[in-house]
């Protein structure tokens, strides 16, 4: 059960969210996620209904037996795992220095 | 997980002993009870340093992000995801191969919108992270019957799928037998929990993921090495000895079939997408690691462990479409695909009677058993720590119990949930493996993540919001489950058995789709919606900066 802050950490919340630094780090974090979900879950749907509707596109052979649906499918593999990569370097880079700065506000704060 | 799994135990004919096949299921019984042995040693070294409530629900908090990638991936790569998609690809070719896809990339989701925020605001349980700006009772109560819900389909899965799959690769034959299994599996699963709580199970679970990555790149190697690493060969010659030609190759031999399975696989995709951030056992191993950082490097080794994993399943199930042939090729489509790892192994050790062939079938066989013993391990825990710490340390004793008080509960409760888990799975072996695990991925898409996904971005969201999602969602999925051809309706197949659940004489079905999630799944969204808007309650809105700074920077984080 999450205990009610006390109230200094209360202040220090409600001081932080006001800050230009949080509305900083949130919309790096939703100017990421939220465009992001969307391309990746269009691109899988758009697999799937591939998979269902266009079966002569797909059935096209590319090289020796590997056809465009086993391209397709493994691309879904390597978006995966750029997308994971991505994000990644990218909170390193432009979200954690806030997040960690915050941090130590709310500690400094809350603690004393 | 798909399909093929279904009717796992009813259909299984069992392996004929002979000469040969005894000094196999020696090695397999051998190199079982060695597993059996590893995961006990582990479980009490893990238990000496298991003291504070931390240590119980959350191993401490103490283990690293690549430690807790590779026991997300010992959780997440289930007995059905080993054997299933494996299987599925051995019989039904490309079509199998979907399944590897919506089960990793339903990892982005819980990278990019739940695991950080989760780790930073939650506690021990789901119900945690819910219940923080909600009236604690209802919530509470809520999640918790969602989280055990979910397990317990999940674990019944496992639990029919081990007592089938194990007797099969053991050669034991008959009910009782089958029987014995569970209960063994069972009690093994309990005691991990009681004994070893979260990190003795975590310990099993990274054990496990080592050895199931080793046993299944060995595996293909061998594979690919008979083609000279060649795909397109072992897929040219997956096609000829499937006898569908470059059919097998292609999407929609086992789905394309009609409008009604077009739509059915849309809903399972979309199912399979949206469970993986919403099952209570993956969750809660978000709370094992220190930060918020770890726990995005545990979610992104899980992402590098299970994709390469599911990319290795391709080879896996080509390659026993291509190489096992005769007597064994029969035995894997009577186990309905399960048994086409195992088999392969035997194969590319030099074939059936051969030591190579005996050495690699046990070890595959006992990695198989393995993965079974660590999910069933994980799953038990979750519930027990939702019963202990949301139910009676919150609900009942209004917060309180004490830490000790609480893990005594958990271990009691483990006990109940592990034998209820035993009751159910020893009747329930007809019921279909595929179902029940399909099953908890849509629940969990409905019931949890619409609610998850709310409390963290939705100023307004509020109580009657969350229970309107939770048990809207969790109605809807298992109700329109009960309706569907599943459970009744579908009739006899050519050999006369029944495809459905209930006798044939019984029809309730109405609802044409096997998987509810393209329903259910929205529903959850807009009831959560409905239900709040409808609520005057205004106080949770109080607490949503709080939410907001402590999710996305750590402040105030458990520890």
């Amino acid at each position: 059960m999450p205990e009610k802050a006390t109230p200094q950490a209360q202040a220090a919340y409600d001081r932080i969210h006001a800050t230009d630094e949080f509305a900083r780090l949130k919309k790096a974090y939703r100017g990421f996620v939220v465009p992001m979900t969307i391309a990746f879950m269009s691109w899988y749907l758009l697999y799937v209904l591939c998979s269902n509707y266009a079966s002569g596109f797909m059935d096209t052979k590319v090289v020796g037996n590997i056809n465009i649906a086993l391209i397709f499918g493994l691309l879904q593999f390597v978006t995966t795992f750029g997308v994971a990569y991505w994000y990644a370097q990218y909170s390193a880079k432009h979200m954690d220095p806030i997040a960690d700065a915050l941090n130590d506000e709310y500690e400094q704060e809350a603690n004393r | 997980m798909s399909a093929v799994l279904s009717d796992l135990s009813s259909s299984i004919p069992f392996v004929q002993a002979s000469g040969d096949s005894d000094d196999h299921q020696a090695l397999t019984a051998t190199l079982f009870v060695l597993v059996v042995l590893l995961t006990v040693g582990i479980t009490f070294w893990a238990s000496r340093n298991t003291k504070t409530a931390a240590d119980y629900y959350a191993g401490g908090r103490s283990f690293s992000g690549v430690q807790n990638g590779f026991a997300i991936g010992g959780d997440y790569m289930s007995a059905a995801s080993f054997l299933g998609i494996s299987g599925a690809i051995a019989l039904s070719g490309y079509d199998g191969f979907l399944y590897s896809i919506g089960f990793l990339v339903a990892w982005l989701v819980a990278l990019l919108l739940v695991a950080e925020l989760l780790r930073n605001s939650g506690r021990f349980t789901m119900a945690d992270q819910l219940a923080y700006r909600m009236r604690q009772t209802p919530v509470r109560t809520a999640a918790a019957t969602s989280t055990i819900v979910v397990s317990i389909f999940y674990l019944l899965a496992q639990m029919v799928g081990a007592g089938a799959l194990v007797s099969l690769l053991l050669g034991v034959d008959g009910d009782t037998a089958k029987n014995l299994t569970i209960a063994a599996v069972g009690v093994l699963m309990i005691f991990y929990v009681v004994i070893g709580g979260m990190k003795g199970t975590t310990w099993v679970q990274i054990v496990k993921a080592v050895l199931l990555m080793g046993g299944t790149i060995l595996i293909s190697v061998l594979v690919l090495a008979k083609f000279g690493f060649n795909i397109s060969d072992l897929l040219g010659q997956a096609a000829d000895n499937s006898g569908k030609g470059s059919a097998f190759l292609e999407p929609g031999l086992k789905y394309g079939v009609t409008t009604t399975s077009k739509i059915d696989f849309i809903s399972l995709g979309i199912a399979l997408v949206l469970g993986t951030a919403g099952l209570p056992h993956i969750l809660v191993r978000f709370y094992t690691v220190p930060t918020a950082r770890q726990a995005r490097q545990s979610v992104l080794w899980a992402i590098g462990i299970i994709g390469t994993f599911y990319l290795l399943t391709l080879i896996l199930g080509f390659g026993a479409a291509a190489l096992v042939t005769g007597d064994a090729k029969q035995r894997i489509v009577d186990s309905g695909g399960n048994l086409a790892s195992p088999l392969l192994a035997e194969a590319v050790g030099g074939g059936s009677g051969t030591t190579g062939g005996a050495i690699l079938l046990a070890l595959i066989s006992a990695v198989a058993f393995a993965t079974i013993l660590a999910v069933v391990a994980g799953l038990t825990l979750t519930s027990a720590s939702s019963v202990a710490h949301d139910l009676y340390a919150s609900v009942w004793k209004k917060g309180q119990a004490s830490g000790a008080d609480e893990i005594k509960v958990a271990r009691i409760a483990a006990f109940v949930i592990g034998g209820v888990a035993i009751a159910l799975a020893i009747p329930g072996q007809s019921l279909n493996v595929a179902f029940l695990v399909a099953l908890a991925f849509a629940v969990a898409a409905s019931a949890n993540l619409p609610a998850l996904l709310f409390n963290l971005f939705w100023k307004r969201f509020n109580t009657r919001g969350v229970l309107w999602s939770i048990y809207g969602g969790l109605i809807s999925s298992v109700g329109l489950v009960i309706f569907s051809p599943v459970v009744s309706g579908k009739g006899l197949d050519p050999n006369g058995k029944n495809l459905s659940l209930l006798p044939t004489s019984i029809d309730i079905s109405w609802f044409p789709l096997e998987n509810p999630g393209i329903v259910s799944i929205p529903l959850g969204f807009l009831l959560g919606y409905l239900g709040t808007i409808t609520s005057k309650e205004r106080s949770s809105e109080d607490r949503f900066a709080e939410l907001e700074v402590r999710s996305m920077t750590g402040a105030g984080a458990e520890k």
